[in-house]
């Protein structure tokens, strides 16, 4: 295995009287597709929002690529390189499909206390922004307004924002949420398309699609892993069934 | 060509030259105080802009404006209090004179607004909400407040001034050369805003507004720019009180009040908020609706007050959407 | 010492009226998540209704029920006909209508009442003195609203946790969706809750017309520092609201009796007095700063 991107080092997380992330740690490797996987309420969410930098762990540590970063900021994990897409589609909806992901870059272009070019005319966001659209396949419709497109058009758009800034790190949060079959296999491969030119941590309910991408998954019950490892050994791992199994049994 | 916006062009063009002509027409008309009642037009309309920068393109509802208007008003009513005293500005560190300089007071007066509001916004910026709204609120009574209790500067009653700023050449004294300085100011204003929208920094900046947790995970330091946007408000709105000073030669504690504050609020979404020419025309509508309404009943009020609540439940695009057919910046 | 003592009553007497507004209004703001500014108006109708009904019949009691009713009735009926529609609206669109809702009433009080203020005198039983401190006669009137403050106070502790509407309410606020999942009739209780406030501003209104004159717009400047209360307490906390009244009144009274006492012995006279008089009219807002810059959702914030 490749050099280690990100690792995180006993992060626990608790909201109220529910243990959110428990004794969390996690090595994933440069390059490596990273699977979370677990039953509701596992946490997962939870888990990219620590390392996305949305909500701090109570203890632990993060580090990422050979840096600490449990304490920064969303904005400056983003420019560091750990990119992030959400559950819930949240693109721009008034601005363009070719805008939406030409602002991803602008967030990677310098600062932005620009204050009288217009945007729209600067080559330097726009082209990056056609190229990162061209490979989540949606080159065709840099012109509609983000609401106008259809539910996995929005998907799409929401992986290539992600994509623009060129990051090193890539959390796509269920990036097949709300998808029918269709959608489902062209998301498995685009994201398939990805795999080997960047790290990705991947949180999915669509089984089929994880152990199809992933190369190593964890498995978390309340917020703790109780098992990492290849597709292969968590399929016969006996805690794994136990724990979805025993919940589907129940 | 679109209708929408060859009506837009229109409305435009026309509202400009009848701006441009105004101090021609009133002369005509033999009604010269269509000259003051424009200016004052043209003043709370680029204190209008200035609010819907933060509130139309920013998302962030500040129930305090009427601060910034009131701390340029105040540094001209200061500094001509102490021209008119003859009293130094300062003495300690430095021996500081007062001056009556268009050149000197404006820039100061735009640079302490400015300041004022980066140090009010810092705080105020870290809440969002209906927190951000009473914050504001609350700072811009406190410096209220303090202007009420500055004994020295007139306390509740303010400063009067011996006469308005002194520009080489031109007289300010006379209504209309004042006029037109109004416009100008007005004019530069809004292209300077309009320039600044549509820039990398107005994009974040609007784009804070529909999502400012997604603008944070793509990378911006969404704080910064709310901040450095909420200044360059500040910095428009104490031109306006400037002007407000030297076009009624009185700065009183009034103008910091905060119903001011909401009066600005209600000229930018009757107007059409997140649109630059809206505010202008709010501000026109609200202050000429004013002057008829009061020849009519001194309880005008008592009909402003539900006109407003049935903007805000049925006629929510402002008078440029419905004049040009598109909506608000939607989210 | 005594003189101190006396201010540290004072400032508990503003404390318990920035309560009986903050109470209700941080109910609003935490459960129906509107931004309402014409609460001021609510306590405004209060004085004056109060201020009437004693001229005309003698008794401060009468005023103080007549003030408690019609507050409450007119908060019900501009929820139900305003407020009601506001719900789930940019809190733009809340400040716009509520502040023509201010214009309305203040400009309605000038038409029924004039522009010249009305003065309201201190019950006969309560105009007396009482010696609570030693050498110290205070008022007995102000004693009395401190008193009816810790009264309210206790009546809310019991509703909020003794009884299934207070449950209702308080679960209200800390996660609307819950309680409407639960089928609790959520229009019938944003009414009663608005109702609720309403009254409580209409009693601090009324009690407060035998300190302050009544006039058109007396709602504006208690309003503003029930906001900073609010914001100090956190949006939503009938305890923090609580807290940060008695926190608010406190600074601002002392604020204003201390710091040019303070700043005398550092400046000359008329200077000290000066400055002193401009920072106590500051320093409740320069806490509120203080408090936000440490805990930006207040100190008692509620959960979502």
């Amino acid at each position: 295995m490749s050099e280690l991107l990100l690792e995180t080092v006993n992060l626990e997380k608790r909201f109220g009287a529910v243990q959110a992330s428990k004794n969390l740690s996690l090595r994933i490797a440069s390059g490596e597709v990273h699977a979370l996987i677990g039953p509701n309420g596992a946490g997962k969410t939870t888990v990219i929002k620590q390392l996305a930098g949305e909500i701090r762990p109570d203890s632990g540590a993060i580090r990422f690529d050979g840096r600490e970063i449990t304490y920064l900021p969303a904005d400056v994990r983003a420019r560091l390189g750990i990119a992030r897409s959400f559950q819930i589609t949240s693109v721009f909806q008034p601005l363009t499909v070719e805008e939406n992901v030409s602002l991803a870059v602008q967030a990677h272009k310098g600062h932005s206390f620009r204050f009288w070019r217009p945007a729209a005319q600067e080559p330097q966001l726009v082209l990056p922004a056609r190229w990162a659209l061209e490979r989540v396949g949606l080159e065709g419709r840099s012109r509609v307004p983000a609401a106008h497109l259809s539910h996995g058009e929005r998907r799409q758009l929401e992986v290539g924002m992600a994509l623009a800034g060129n990051p090193k790190l890539l959390l796509l949060d269920e990036p097949m949420a709300g998808m029918g079959p269709g959608g489902t296999v062209k998301m498995t491969e685009l994201i398939m398309g990805l795999k080997r030119s960047l790290t990705i941590v991947l949180v999915e309910h669509d089984m089929k699609a994880v152990f199809q991408l992933a190369d190593r998954i964890t498995v978390l019950v309340y917020g703790e892993p109780i098992a990492t490892g290849t597709p292969e050994q968590i399929r016969i791992n006996p805690d794994v069934r136990r724990a979805y199994l025993g919940d589907e049994q129940a | 060509m679109n209708p929408a916006l060859s009506l837009r062009k229109f409305v435009l063009g026309t509202g400009l030259v009848v701006l441009l002509l105004l101090p021609i027409l009133a002369t005509v008309a033999g009604d010269p105080y269509l000259i003051t009642l424009f200016s004052r037009i043209l003043i709370y309309a680029l204190a209008a802009v200035s609010l819907d920068l933060i509130i139309g393109y920013g998302g962030m509802v500040s129930l305090g404006h009427a601060a910034f208007v009131g701390i340029g008003a105040y540094v001209v009513g200061i500094l001509a209090f102490h021209m008119q005293d003859g009293s130094a500005l300062a003495s300690w560190p430095f021996e500081l004179q007062s001056s009556n300089a268009v050149l000197v007071v404006w820039p100061a007066a735009i640079l302490i607004s400015a300041s004022m509001a980066a140090l009010i916004g810092a705080v105020s910026l870290r809440t969002r909400g209906m927190q951000f709204i009473m914050i504001t609120l609350a700072f811009a009574q406190m410096l209220f407040y303090l202007a009420v209790s500055l004994e020295v500067y007139g306390g509740d009653d303010g400063i009067s001034l011996w006469s308005r700023n002194e520009l080489p050449l031109i007289d300010l004294g006379d209504d209309r050369a004042f006029y037109y300085i109004c416009l100008i100011c007005l004019l530069i204003f809004l292209y300077l805003s309009d320039r600044l929208v549509f820039s990398r920094f107005g994009r974040v900046v609007r784009g804070a507004k529909v999502n400012e947790l997604r603008m944070q995970s793509l990378g911006f330091p969404t704080y910064r720019y709310k901040l450095v946007c909420f200044s360059i408000a500040g910095a428009g709105a104490g031109l306006a009180g400037v002007l407000m000073a030297n076009q009624s030669e009185f700065v009183s504690p009034s103008l910091l009040h905060w119903t001011h504050s909401g009066e600005l609020i209600v000229m930018v979404l009757l107007g059409g908020m997140g649109t630059l020419i809206g505010p202008v025309l709010g501000a026109a509508a609200m202050l000429l609706m004013e002057e008829v309404l009061s020849a009519y009943t001194e309880h005008w009020m008592v009909f402003l007050g539900p006109f407003l609540i049935f903007v805000v439940l049925f006629a929510k695009r402002g008078i440029y959407g419905w004049l040009s057919g598109t909506g608000v910046e939607s989210e | 010492m005594l003189l101190f003592l006396e201010q540290l009553l004072n400032g508990l007497q503003l404390g318990v009226m920035l309560f009986l507004m903050s109470a209700g209004l941080t109910l609003v703001f935490g459960i129906m998540r509107v931004i309402n500014l014409a609460h001021g108006s609510l306590y405004m109708v209060g004085a004056y209704v109060a201020a009437t009904v004693f001229l005309h019949s003698g008794s401060f009691i009468l005023g103080l029920l007549a003030a408690i009713t019609a507050a409450g009735l007119v908060g019900m009926l501009v929820e139900l006909l305003v407020l009601r529609r506001l719900y789930g609206r940019d809190h733009l669109d809340q400040v716009l209508a509520t502040f023509g809702l201010i214009l309305f009433f203040n400009e309605l009080t000038v038409i029924i009442w004039g522009r010249q203020p009305l003065f309201m005198d201190v019950p006969d039983l309560l105009s007396g003195t009482i010696e609570v401190i030693p050498g110290a006669p205070y008022p007995s009137y102000r004693l009395a609203i401190i008193l009816a403050g810790i009264l309210v106070a206790a009546f809310l502790y019991l509703l909020f946790n003794h009884t299934r509407l207070g449950m209702q309410i308080r679960a209200g606020a800390s996660n609307r969706e819950m309680i409407a999942a639960l089928g609790v009739n959520i229009k019938l209780l944003n009414t009663l809750v608005f109702g609720l406030g309403a009254l409580l501003a209409g009693l601090a209104g009324a009690m407060a017309g035998p300190i302050l004159a009544v006039e058109s717009g007396m709602g504006e400047s208690i309003l503003i520092l029930t906001f900073v209360v609010i914001v100090i307490g956190g949006i939503g906390s009938i305890r923090g609201a609580l807290i940060a009244a008695l926190m608010v009144g406190m600074v601002e009274t002392l604020g204003g009796f201390m710091l040019p006492a303070l700043l005398r012995l550092f400046l000359p006279a008329a200077t000290a007095d000066g400055a002193g008089a401009s920072l106590a009219s500051m320093s409740v807002y320069m806490l509120m700063a203080v408090v936000l810059v440490l805990r930006p959702h207040g100190l008692f914030p509620v959960h979502d």
